[in-house]
């Protein structure tokens, strides 16, 4: 996404609320038609960067542009955004019809017209024959549906979701992402979805804003976030991850090591390796990127431990590994098809394994 | 032992405390309609006879009229002034970051603990010094004081009650504040508005205090019972214009509490 050709501008935007800085200079390009979503944990700055699109806060600097133009002076009623509220905002004194309608006042349509427009959302939400249901007589899920429709059917620019499954159960959230894709894709309309559940991000988003204290920590797509994480925090917070402090060693300019503690030197691709001989840095593997076998495997990327804890979960297993040489055992997982596994879980707690990885699983981060 | 549990349990003293205490609060109440049907204009034990003969003659009376109409009329602007200035205190409250918000909650309050006295006397003395003649308008402009505060005390647990992404949602669906206001707002709190104009109008309707430093050549209802009370003779037709007062009295309190319950209770 480059500059020139974004659809929404996020540009130095900066919101305090008295002395307090909520949005520290953000600056994010999101395309037409994407689906990108802002993730963080509570109190990050990801909701009011979101009121700040619908125009619910002002910017205290910077300036949103959305298809061209800038937002500072348009009011909410005026922005070509609308917005799916964490509560679903449903009217309780209207039907279900009069909710899904409660846009169209100003665009003087004819009765017909507008029955056969709320009509065509409540069959593009799966609720066909529910508009003249009270409001206040639908689950989470419905109100859930009803709230998109209210919204897609002013054919906004941006449709703005603001934790719009945090109060589904697990199971209807589920159901809700998937169809909230599938609805995404129909429509064509570029959503901007507010989450702190890293899995609903990586489910759901072409783009996802790792957020944290006000910033933006990395803006990726869900593979880039999970397989290259830029920083230790985004590396903790998208998913597990093993860290390990590490020294870079050069052997000129045709071959480099890292030395990492617990895992031993390893040699590394040089393409992999910015930092200098000696630097510092942080080696970061995933629990999936380990392999665990009972004998030692014909590699370098390989060292010896022995299972500390071990959970059966299905599909896979999850392991504790202690090594030598680090305090904090590895977590280590592996699908349920591998022997390894499979007999390093039979004999159980204690069990002397190999663990072994290869190279291109490797993230180097920078610093201590 | 019954299975109920502990909190549920009936408890025996208490009922008879409770008995007890409705009995001490309206048994004196309860006399004004009883010898409002008493044959003798003596207000003793033992009732003579029972008659309607109080409520006939009370019909024909011109000036119970004018007074009713008065108090009507002051009660039907009190109402509706308490009850606009209490929606617009009410929703400033809820939904801006007001500075020392509840030191102003507080001043709103006040008047119900400041004896009606005192502010019965400032407000003559303000008349006066301003040359402003006794009337209507004076009782009415005094009445406000005293409503006010239960205005907003109906209101507020209203606008509380209802989330503030509601009227976001109507801006944020292209509605501005007037349309927002007219098209969420209002009927999401109309319950609060209809009990607080009926709170008001009988708060009004029954004031005396306040009337009796404020009223200038057109007496209230209250204002007339208090006059006609000199009157030995006329004593009984007030007892029946007392019970008819009461009677009303109740039956709109109770109705202005079932539309502020039942506003809250379609929230949840």
């Amino acid at each position: 996404m480059t500059h020139a050709d974004a659809f929404i501008s996020i540009d130095r935007v900066s919101k305090f609320f008295g002395a307090f800085q909520a949005v520290d200079e953000i600056s994010i390009d999101i395309g037409k038609g994407e689906f990108f979503s802002l993730l963080g944990a509570s109190g990050c700055g990801k909701t009011t960067l979101l009121r700040m699109l619908a125009g619910f806060e002002s910017t205290t600097k910077g300036e949103i542009y959305i298809d061209g133009q800038p937002m500072s002076d348009v009011p909410p009623h005026h922005r070509p955004v609308n917005m799916v509220f964490q509560s679903y905002a449903i009217f309780p004194h209207l039907s279900v019809a009069d909710n899904i309608a409660y846009g169209l006042r100003k665009k003087k349509l004819p009765r017909a017209k507008r029955r056969e427009m709320v009509d065509e959302m409540l069959e593009l939400i799966k609720l066909p024959g529910y508009g003249d249901r009270k409001a206040t007589q639908l689950s989470g899920g419905q109100r859930q549906r009803i709230a998109l429709a209210r919204a897609l059917i002013l054919r906004p620019k941006v449709l703005l979701l603001d934790e719009p499954l945090g109060a589904l159960d697990k199971q209807l959230r589920e159901q809700m992402q998937l169809e909230l894709r599938a609805l995404q894709r129909q429509v064509g309309i570029t959503f901007v979805f507010v989450t702190h559940d890293q899995e609903e991000a990586l489910t759901l988003s072409d783009r996802i804003a790792v957020m944290a204290g006000g910033k933006v920590l990395q803006v990726d797509t869900p593979e880039g976030l999970y397989e290259s994480p830029k920083t230790r925090a985004v590396a903790s917070f998208i998913g597990n991850m093993n860290f390990f402090p590490a020294t870079v060693r050069r052997n000129g300019a045709a071959s480099a090591a890292i030395e990492a503690e617990g895992l031993g030197t390893f040699p590394m691709p040089i393409e992999n390796i910015t930092q200098p001989d000696g630097a510092p840095v942080q080696v970061a593997l995933r629990p999936e990127k380990f392999s665990l076998t009972p004998e030692k495997p014909d590699t370098a990327h390989a060292v010896a431990g022995k299972v500390c804890e071990a959970a059966y979960l299905g599909e896979r297993s999850h392991f504790h590994v202690a090594i030598e040489g680090k305090e904090t055992p590895i977590a280590v997982s592996t699908p349920n098809q591998s022997r390894g596994g499979r007999e390093a879980r039979e004999q159980g707690i204690g069990a002397q394994v190999w663990l072994s990885w290869s190279p291109e699983s490797v993230v180097i981060l920078q610093g201590d | 032992m019954s299975d109920l549990s502990y909190i549920k349990r009936p408890n025996r003293p208490l009922q008879i405390y409770a008995i007890l205490f409705l009995v001490v609060l309206y048994l004196p109440v309860l006399f004004i309609p009883l010898f409002s049907f008493n044959d003798s204009v003596y207000v003793k034990f033992p009732l003579t006879g029972l008659t309607t003969k109080w409520y006939v003659e009370l019909w024909s009376r011109e000036p119970v009229w004018n007074a009713l109409w008065n108090s009507v009329k002051v009660g039907a602007a009190v109402a509706v002034i308490s009850t606009i200035l209490g929606v617009i205190a009410a929703r400033a409250i809820t939904r801006y970051r007001l500075p020392g918000k509840n030191v102003l909650v507080t001043f709103i309050m006040m008047p119900l603990v400041i004896p009606g006295i005192i502010f019965g006397v400032a407000l003559l003395i303000l008349m006066s010094r301003l040359g402003v003649p006794l009337s209507l308008f004076t009782v009415t402009l005094g009445h406000l004081i005293v409503c006010l505060p239960f205005a907003v005390a109906t209101l507020l647990p209203r606008f509380e009650g209802f989330d503030k992404s509601m009227e976001e949602a109507s801006a944020d669906l292209g509605e501005n504040g007037w349309w927002t206001f007219w098209r969420v707002t209002m009927p999401m709190v109309f319950p609060g508005i209809v009990a607080s104009l009926l709170l008001s109008f009988t708060i009004s309707f029954d004031e005396f205090i306040m009337a009796f430093f404020l009223t200038g050549t057109d007496p209230t209802l209250p204002m007339y019972i208090w006059g006609q009370l000199r009157f030995p003779q006329e004593f009984p037709s007030i007892l029946a214009l007392s019970a008819l007062i009461l009677f009303v009295s109740f039956f709109v309190v109770f109705v202005a509490q079932y539309f502020g319950r039942r506003g809250l209770e379609s929230e949840q």
